[in-house]
């Protein structure tokens, strides 16, 4: 289900705790294991977390798959739906909207031809509306794909940026 | 991100250079020397709580409890296993200075924490990051490489007796996750819902075992009040209200970012610092403390100091010391409505009034925003608001309703018109 | 003690209680959904707020831990209005449906709202839409909407059922109550959320719809499945059973079932009842009435007893039947000169019954058992025996207690183990005997049990550990142990292991009425109370030297013996098969020659005696179905017929009062074995049939039960065989195999499993994909395809 690679990472995350608090890894694993199926899912469906891979993860932890599944559903970063090759979240919080957080979605929702919460017909871009990102003075501010946080993104810098993830 | 003024955490760090994370360059500007001043001179636990119970150091996270005092409500004689927690889930909208420690000087947190469990009797401690920071996160762990070789975290410290390991672990988007005890259960790989308190986290926290959490900040002061002494950290500060304190300045400023100055600063200061207000607009309303705290009109603001007295007094709090800055653009019951959609969304969902009456509070403000409210409607969401404040678990509901109530409190004229009049007394722009 | 007051009341409490502990203790109600006292708290629904002096604001009276001097006030105004508030808030997205609602009548929710709701709504937005679940077949999570978040059923399954399989998905008001992703809920106990869902979220499926709560009468029972003795009410409209619902009884089930004590009663209204007497010749079965049919009972005994002797009649009577019908079996079969009498129907150990010194019981209370610091569970296939005994053992493990385990697979048990030896069928005795030798050593004891073919494992040694140094100990031999060939091995060996440690020993009594069975003489040995009787045939003796005639009283042999196989080739060569059922199953039309219909617990008078001896009376709850009788009755009339003494009984309490007239129940309890020998040697490599019974086929009213047949503990049985021993067979995971016992040759699905021991091949019990098999304990063979 998952690589050797994946699964040597989450028993690094594994190591961090007690042995008897496995369960404590389980953010850890979901995030490693729904970072495997984006970088090598071939369509949306193949990016996020589904529950086959939930069950894997819990298992492998050694706890009930509905409380792997809780936590997969819980944590807002978790994919659970259908997700583009790019994910980009935009922060349009307050402090962020005071500095063009919501002109940016609309900006790089125009450009991709897609609302907020949409993906791209050729499966390319999820564009999502995401809370604080705890990073108010670089606004606005858009998380790629969960993990890479891109500051100051006037349209000049969100035209060079989805030219790069093209 | 920048650090445009510098106190205690911050000094001689050169944030512009790539390499001032590195524990080269915090050694070199005299960090690990706190520590090592408590193992060479095996300095009593008692005697590191005082001194920092002396700086007058109160929780960066919000709260403002003074923890010297919260460090000596660990059970001193507990046998078993106690640990150290640190909040560094920052997700309080108008909140971004943890994320600038983990970058540019993250060995100050790890000092810290080591000073914390060696004061505390802890054998490990793990640091709880926000989720969408993971560029952070991925930092702080070669940063805690860097440590252990360096033979700060391990067994036998310094070739002492005293052993104690620390960890990252990593949020993955849950505001709620700042709350303590949620922060907790998420640590122990579960939702992060808050626990009813009592027990309080000092006798029953992670894995139900003793533990001490305090903010990213607070831990990162540590090295300096123990290295310094705590009257020099009070010095920096004002009376109750010891230190520097990292202020993050966001919206219609001309330089957001963070500001490390001393408590008791004027806010009028500070928003010169922060080069005013841009585009020279009129300052119309202040968020003194993160978004949970009340507004506050800017008129008010202007004449305050920014500590933890001063805010409280005019009806708001300090919080985390996150200053979010609005021009007269702004419409305040869009703000509002983009906050309560917040809420709604973050509430953790198992209190009854929270997880009800965030939505609710939500609905009724987007229909005044669009133009559909009613008569009776501001006073519905005060008494809903009453409903949820002081009723649940954590202060989640209260965050919620903090915000309704002064915004509906100081600019009830703009959410009046727009109940009448079906549109905005202000010819709205977000920036 | 704390000195608190509530509500101007005062009273002292223990220190550690709660508010909502104190109000209880004060006769004081206050508000609640989501806390329960057996479940962890959750403090989330906050209905429970009340004014606490010199608190700023009201404080959750489940959560709140009571300090000395406290004031409390439930229904101050503040107190009132937070609680009017939080209904408030639990009502806004809740649907208006309670006229289709199957809570409705019976809805917390519905009822608080009348106490603390309003009668119109300020909520003018869109309510919620939470779309239904599917939790299998028997609880029904169709109408989400309804949920009101209080975790009940999530903390339920974690805390009591020992696995989550419930949980809370997402957060803030989109949070939904769910199993995981395409998974139904088995817990074997997983009816009780329908009873914890304070509102119609949860519903039963197979009740839902069928009426309404008020239309409901409430009538007192006993369940009649396992050994526990569940305290039922069981919920009756039109003269048929509706429902079923626990009584609370905190020595025996607390206040839950397990879901055969609470939906078997599906069995109860099945089509294959049998409504009138049946009587089969030609070949052909013909209704008749009851003095038709009697009258060819009659003939068929005496035509034995004239042609073979009494002794080629025996009679195999259910330890499921109620005491006082196995009291008049017995007494009538006893009274026409038949001494062949038995209700251990699965037991193959034909000594034991001539070594007991008493009836065979638990050794202590249920209570007791639970509080035990260290306990021994020896051969039982714990959830399915008795699911509540089960989970009654788990939380003896969460409060300190050490269970260990030997037994021939490694079952879910959903708890943390002290010690477990498991080990084929063969070498069970071997296994105890390596604990009593370590324990012999470990108090410088003696045995008369020859102990040099066993080596102390250190699993063994653990165990031993563990019994010695608890101040309660205990020591169960389950089902598996009784029904296995060498139950007299592993009693004695149990016996010396307790005496040698102090520890309590005994059976966990799998049928209702087990204990009830050697209490009443339904016992080839000892008689009523243990009365002298000439000593017959055991069951399993019965069936292995065919009889010419045989007495059946509510079972079915191919699935109810030892040896099914067997069993039926007995019946199939008698002359005559009398049949005392509720059904006309298809064995029994195969094998009988006489069906009388008899009514099952719900339509008769009776008893049962439980696992610790406690003896439950109960009274019909409906009118016997069609021209049914109870067997009671059946069996006065026949001693009547048969012109036998005694046989004047005008009522059920009359039979009852007879029976007790003999003795105390107490002294009879009894597991005292007056022979202590035991080959203790480890059996060989063979494989032998691990032929435990399936939950849902353990007798015949659960094996019609439609809805438990729905569930996957019903599924049909497959063979399970240790990887290793698969893997020595040349067999795949998952193919298609053939086993064989003697004659019959049955397909199944191989699966292998780690948790099964080397040597062992399960192959369930009573299940018709496999009664034509042989012996549940037997060698058995494995088949290609």
């Amino acid at each position: 289900m998952l690589s050797a690679e994946s699964l040597a990472k989450i028993d690094r995350e594994l190591a961090k705790y007690p042995a008897d608090q496995a369960r404590s890894a389980v953010m850890g694993a979901l995030r490693i294991a729904l970072t495997e199926r984006r970088e090598k899912g071939a369509t949306p469906e193949e990016r996020c977390l589904n529950s086959e891979v939930i069950e894997f993860v819990a298992n492998y932890i050694g706890i009930a798959p509905v409380a792997a599944y809780e936590v997969a559903t819980f944590y807002n970063m978790y994919d659970m739906k259908p997700v583009g090759k790019h994910k980009i979240t935009v922060c349009t919080n307050l402090p962020c909207a005071l500095r063009g957080g919501m002109n940016a979605a609309e900006y790089i929702g125009k450009k991709l031809g897609i609302h907020l919460g949409e993906t791209t017909a050729d499966g390319k871009f999820t564009l999502l509306e995401g809370e604080c990102m705890g990073a108010c003075g670089d606004a606005p501010v858009l998380l790629v794909n969960n993990h890479s946080m891109c500051s100051f993104m006037t349209p000049e810098a969100i035209d060079k940026k989805l030219a790069e993830l093209e | 991100m920048a650090i445009f003024v510098k106190g205690v955490i911050f000094e001689g760090v050169d944030t512009t250079a790539p390499d001032c994370w590195h524990i080269d360059a915090y050694m070199a500007r005299g960090g690990y020397q706190a520590l090592k001043k408590i193992l060479d001179n095996k300095m009593p636990q008692e005697d590191v709580i005082a001194e920092v119970k002396n700086s007058g150091l109160r929780g960066r996270g919000g709260a403002g409890f003074p923890t010297g005092l919260k460090w000596s409500f660990m059970p001193r004689s507990f046998p078993g296993d106690k640990y150290v927690v640190c909040n560094t889930d920052e997700g309080e909208p108008g909140t971004f200075k943890d994320r600038d420690i983990l970058l540019y000087n993250p060995h100050a947190l790890i000092e810290g924490m080591i000073i914390a469990g060696y004061a505390m009797g802890c054998k490990a401690g793990y640091n709880y990051i926000h989720g969408e920071i993971f560029e952070a996160y991925e930092l702080f762990e070669a940063a805690l490489d860097e440590a252990r070789k360096a033979g700060f975290l391990g067994q036998n410290i310094l070739g002492t007796d005293f052993s104690f390991d620390l960890f990252a672990h990593h949020g993955y988007g849950a505001y709620i996750c700042g709350e303590e005890t949620a922060l907790l259960e998420s640590l122990e790989g579960k939702k992060g819902q808050p626990r009813f308190k009592p027990p309080f986290p000092a006798s029953f926290g992670l894995y139900g075992k003793p533990t001490t959490i305090n903010n990213t900040e607070s831990f990162a002061s540590v090295p300096f009040i123990i290295r310094d002494g705590g009257q020099k950290f009070l010095e920096a500060g004002k009376p109750n209200n010891g230190g520097t304190k990292l202020f993050s300045i966001s919206g219609h400023v001309n330089r957001p970012g963070n500001y490390e100055i001393p408590l008791g600063t004027p806010f009028a200061t500070l928003l010169e610092m922060a080069g005013g207000m841009k585009d020279g607009k009129k300052l119309k309303a202040v968020i003194p403390g993160g978004s949970s705290a009340p507004v506050l009109p800017g008129e008010v603001m202007m004449e305050l100091t920014m500590d933890y007295d001063s805010i409280a007094k005019a009806g708001s709090m300090l919080g985390s010391g996150a200053v979010i800055v609005m021009n007269e653009d702004v419409c305040m019951v869009k703000a509002l409505e983009r906050l309560a959609y917040f809420y709604h969304e973050e509430s953790c969902g198992q209190c009854t009034p929270c997880r009800e009456g965030t939505g609710w509070l939500y609905k009724v403000i987007h229909r005044i925003a669009n133009g559909e409210g009613r008569e009776g409607d501001l006073e519905l969401l005060e008494s809903v608001g009453n409903n949820m404040a002081g009723r649940t678990i954590c202060a989640l509901a209260d965050a919620a309703v903090f915000p309704v109530r002064s915004f509906t409190k100081h600019f009830r004229h703009e959410f009046e018109h727009l109940i009448e009049h079906k549109k905005s007394l202000v010819d709205h722009k977000w920036c | 003690m704390l000195e608190i007051e509530i509500d101007g009341k005062k009273l002292t409490v223990n220190q550690g209680s709660t508010v909502m502990d104190a109000a209880h203790a004060a006769g004081t109600y206050i508000p609640h959904f989501c806390y329960h006292k057996k479940l962890s708290i959750a403090a989330n629904c906050r209905m429970c707020l009340v004014e606490v002096e010199k608190a700023p604001k009201p404080l959750p009276a489940c959560a709140t831990p009571v300090t000395d001097g406290m004031k409390v006030y439930t229904a101050s105004p503040l107190a009132k209005k937070a609680q009017a508030g939080v209904m408030e808030f639990l009502l806004i997205n809740h649907p208006l449906d309670c006229p289709i609602c199957d809570q409705g009548g019976e809805c917390q929710l519905q009822d608080l709202a009348v106490g603390y709701g309003n009668s119109a709504s300020r909520y003018q937005e869109e309510k919620r839409v939470v779309v239904g679940k599917d939790m299998g077949p028997l609880v029904s999570a169709e109408e989400m909407s309804r949920c009101i978040h209080c975790t009940r059923c999530v903390r339920f399954t974690e805390e009591i059922g020992g696995f989550q399989e419930i949980g809370m998905a997402n957060r803030s008001e989109f949070s939904e109550i769910m199993p995981f992703l395409g998974k139904t809920v088995d817990s074997e106990i997983s009816g009780n959320v329908i009873d914890l869902c304070p509102v119609g979220a949860l519903t039963s499926k197979p009740f839902r719809y069928s009426t309404r709560a008020w239309e409901l009468s409430r009538r007192k029972s006993v369940s009649p499945h396992d050994g526990l003795g569940a305290n039922l009410i069981v919920q009756v409209k039109q003269n048929e059973v509706m429902r079923v619902l626990p009584l609370e009884n905190e020595a025996i089930n607390e206040c839950w079932l397990s879901d055969r004590d609470r939906f078997a009663y599906e069995g109860l209204n099945s089509a294959e009842r049998l409504q009138k007497p049946m009587i089969k010749f030609d070949g052909k079965w013909h209704e008749t009435d009851w003095q038709t049919a009697l009258e060819y009972v009659v003939k068929g005994l005496n035509g034995v007893s004239a042609d073979h002797g009494k002794d080629a009649i025996g009679f195999l009577l259910s330890p499921h039947s109620t005491t006082e019908e196995l009291y008049l079996a017995q007494k009538l079969a006893r009274a026409f000169g038949v001494n062949n009498v038995d209700a251990a129907l699965r037991r193959s150990d034909t000594r034991v019954a001539k070594q007991q010194q008493g009836a065979l019981w638990l050794g202590s209370s249920i209570v007791e058992l639970a509080a035990s610091k260290s306990i021994l569970v020896v051969g039982a296939t714990q959830r399915s025996e008795q699911p509540l005994l089960a989970s009654r053992l788990r939380q003896s493990v969460k409060k300190g207690s050490q269970l260990n385990v030997i037994h021939v697979a490694d079952d879910e048990l959903f708890t943390s183990l002290n010690a477990k030896l498991i080990v084929a069928p063969q070498q069970l005795v071997n296994a105890l005997a390596q604990v009593l030798k370590a324990v012999v050593t470990a108090k410088a004891g003696e045995t008369a049990i020859d102990l040099a073919a066993a080596n102390v494992s250190a699993e063994a040694q653990a165990i031993a550990d563990s019994l010695c140094a608890a101040d309660s100990a205990s020591i169960v031999l389950g089902n598996v142990a009784q029904n296995h060939p060498a139950f007299s091995e592993l009693l004695a060996l149990a016996q010396e292991i307790a005496r040698l440690t102090g520890a309590r020993f005994g059976i966990a009594a799998a049928a209702a009425n087990t204990v009830g069975a050697d209490v009443a003489g339904a016992n080839p040995v000892r008689g009523a109370f243990g009365q002298n009787v000439t000593a017959g045939l055991s069951a399993a003796e019965m069936l292995a030297a065919p009889r010419k005639a045989y007495v059946l009283l509510n079972n079915e042999v191919e699935a109810d013996s030892y040896n099914g196989q067997q069993a039926v080739a007995a019946m199939k060569q008698a002359a005559t098969v009398i049949a005392l059922t509720a059904y006309k199953g298809a064995g029994l039309l195969d094998y009988a020659d006489v069906l009388l219909p008899i009514a099952p617990f719900s339509e008769t008078a009776g008893s049962f005696i439980n696992m610790e001896g406690k003896l439950q009376s109960f009274n019909g709850v409906v009118r016997p179905l069609g021209e049914t009788r109870p067997a009671w009755k059946v069996l006065r009339v026949l001693g009547n017929m048969l012109s036998l003494n005694g046989f004047e009984q005008n009522s059920c309490e009359e039979v009852r009062a007879e029976l007790l007239a003999l003795g105390d129940i107490a002294a009879q309890l009894n597991n005292g074995q007056s022979v202590l020998a035991a080959n203790v040697a480890a059996g060989n490599g063979e494989l032998v049939r691990v032929g435990d019974v399936p939950l849902y086929h353990a007798d015949p009213i659960c094996r019609r039960a439609d809805s438990l047949q729905q569930t996957a503990a019903a599924a049909v049985p497959q063979l399970q065989l240790n990887p290793a021993d698969a893997e020595r067979l040349g067999l795949q995971d998952g193919q298609a195999v053939t086993v064989a016992q003697g004659a019959a040759e049955v397909s199944l699905q191989l699966r292998t499993d780690a948790a099964l021991a080397q040597g062992a091949a399960r192959v369930a019990a009573a299940h018709p994909a496999t009664v034509a098999l042989g012996g549940l304990f037997e060698p058995i063979q494995i088949k290609r395809g």
